[in-house]
């Protein structure tokens, strides 16, 4: 007789579960499923326009010249350029205002004042991109026009700045500053849960050796903060790279590559191209355009990156730990 | 440095809600006071005040006078900011900024006053407030390390580093030692009985054998019931209040039989 017939495992075990649990592979199934899931969309995104773009990326400059839109390469650099540039240049104005509002918002404003002014930063976001194209277009550009000869007049030694001024206002300067707009509200709405998560101990720690409510952000929250504005900033170029009818309702845009952004001719994005174009395109045409689309793709793919180094690089000093 | 501070019918309040009421006392420079009592008795509050600090608190103010060496810390035009840098504080949990190496942290208050100082200069007050908080043997090789990467108790060292190389006259203490184990609370308390030779030092402890260990005078704080104020009950000498306090609630609470 062996000790296991001696000691037969109870029937009605605590220890052991009479039901497998269900919940728990239910879930484990759905977000393992959803992981899977976002590889497989990303991987037929990126199948597709290889696969289509193949045909224009292997196409002579003579068959793209006929069917097409000319020789690739020279033809989707300033598409590129004026991708690359006109987010660029939103980036810049509305970094430092998303910023600021943030800040305020987290750290300076009355509470009563504080939770409206969020609010009314999110409806920001919820402004269809078409509407911000029509405002940008009509009135915002007309709005501009004085500005840009202002700018033309006084500032014209600027390279930037330089050549006659658009008598439009449809300018690279126009939709950069709809652009901007447009990325504010991502860019303020993470910036403001970044901040409201410093904890106290660092922001107490800062103002018990006599900071100033300025040097307590400028020792706590943002250094604790950097990773996630750096997220922000990647968010909004992610929009404004990608913004297609704003882009293409201020600009009719040429095939240049020009640092001026006052002027009549400007250089368009990727994808107001695409949009502009794809209606009236058949045949090769059709697939030089997806091969801007896998440009595009490869121009975000690089920022993101770019980005993801940028935080990582001082991962010890990150306040994660 | 090593200044005296005075408070005459201080009441501290949040809001509307009395949290202190009514404490008056004298804390005497280069000496260690000790504050104890149960939680939520004020005394935590009560030391925040010394410094302003629970002003962080929106609506939080006081009522009375609080004397540093005769200066009115609350008077009409006083900065908090600047009190703030002459009276430094250490937190119950250490706090060391996560984003800057350790020298950074001991340096971090001294670039507040925008002095403009030398490689060297700098180099030499780290040093000294690093030797100043017992640290600089243990950390002398990896000074531009982040100061998360030591251990609590040298954490909460280089917290106090990071106060003294302020040359504050006063140095609070909100209870420094809880989230320690007994060896580095051991290091900081002799850390302590060294420091009071050039600072004026309150600590706030739940730890009544540290308090009489470190301090020399202790204070009594005390509170009649949720939602009551806190008020100080009882003042003395370390000594006295632990042999024989002149008050039965001071008796109970140090001999254990309540809070």
């Amino acid at each position: 007789m062996s000790l296991t017939t001696e000691r037969p495992a109870p029937a009605e075990s605590s220890l052991i579960p009479s039901k497998p649990r269900v919940g728990d592979k239910v879930f484990k199934g759905l977000s393992t499923g959803s992981g899977i899931l976002i590889f497989v969309i990303l991987g037929a995104v990126a199948t597709f326009l290889v696969a289509l773009a193949f045909p224009a990326l292997v196409s002579s400059p003579e068959t793209l010249e006929s069917q097409g839109f000319g020789e690739f390469w020279s033809w989707v650099i300033p598409l590129a350029f004026g991708t690359v540039w006109s987010s660029f240049w939103a980036l810049v104005f509305a970094v430092p205002v998303a910023i600021g509002i943030a800040l305020f918002i987290s750290h300076y404003a009355p509470r009563k004042l504080a939770a409206p002014l969020g609010y009314v930063i999110d409806l920001l976001a919820a402004v269809p991109s078409v509407v911000y194209g029509l405002w940008g277009g009509i009135a915002l550009a007309s709005a501009l026009q004085p500005l840009h000869a202002w700018l033309a007049t006084y500032l014209g030694w600027i390279p930037l700045f330089s050549g006659q001024p658009s008598g439009t206002g449809r300018t690279i300067l126009t939709t950069s500053l709809v652009l901007a707009v447009m990325i504010l509200p991502i860019i303020t709405s993470l910036c403001r849960e970044v901040f409201l998560q410093t904890p106290k101990l660092h922001e107490e720690a800062a103002l018990a050796l006599g900071a100033t409510r300025w040097e307590m952000v400028q020792m706590a929250v943002f250094p604790f903060a950097r990773a996630g504005i750096v997220s922000a900033v990647m968010l909004g170029l992610g929009r404004a790279l990608g913004e297609t009818m704003a882009v293409a309702m201020v600009l009719s845009g040429a095939n240049v590559i020009k640092i001026e952004m006052l002027n009549q001719q400007n250089p368009i994005s990727i994808a107001a191209r695409i949009a502009l174009d794809f209606p009236e395109s058949s045949g090769l045409a059709v697939n030089q355009l997806i091969a801007a689309g896998l440009v595009l793709f490869v121009i975000t793919l690089a920022v993101n990156m770019v980005a993801r180094w940028i935080v990582s690089r001082r991962a010890a000093f990150s306040g994660a730990n | 440095m090593s200044k005296r501070i005075e408070a005459k019918n201080l009441d501290i309040y949040y809001g509307k809600f009395k949290a202190v009421e009514d404490v008056s006392m004298v804390v005497e420079p280069r000496a260690v006071t000790a504050f104890i009592g149960p939680s939520g008795c004020g005394k935590s509050t009560f030391l925040r005040s010394l410094n302003r600090m629970h002003e962080v608190i929106p609506g939080a103010y006081v009522d009375g006078e609080l004397l540093l060496d005769g200066e009115d810390l609350y008077g009409p035009g006083v900065d908090p900011v600047n009190v703030r840098r002459q009276i430094g504080m250490v937190f119950q949990r250490p706090n060391p900024f996560p984003t800057m190496s350790i020298k950074e942290n001991v340096l971090a208050g001294l670039k507040l006053n925008n002095k403009r100082a030398s490689k060297g200069e700098l180099d030499e007050t780290a040093e000294k407030a690093l030797r100043g908080a017992n640290l600089w043997e243990e950390v002398k090789n990896r000074l531009d390390l982040p100061g998360s990467g030591l251990s609590g108790g040298q954490q909460q060292r280089l917290c106090i580093a990071r106060a003294i190389a302020m040359q504050p006259d006063v140095l609070l203490m909100d209870e420094p030692c809880s989230a320690l184990d007994p060896i580095s609370t051991l290091a900081i308390e002799d850390l302590i009985q060294e420091l009071k030779a050039n600072y004026t030092i309150v600590i706030v402890t739940h730890n009544m054998q540290q308090a009489a260990r470190v301090s020399d005078t202790t204070a009594f704080f005390n509170i009649a019931g949720t939602g009551q104020p806190g008020k100080l009950i009882e003042m003395d000498s370390t000594e006295k209040i632990f042999s024989t306090p002149s008050v039965k609630a001071t008796e109970d609470y140090i001999t254990g039989r309540f809070g």
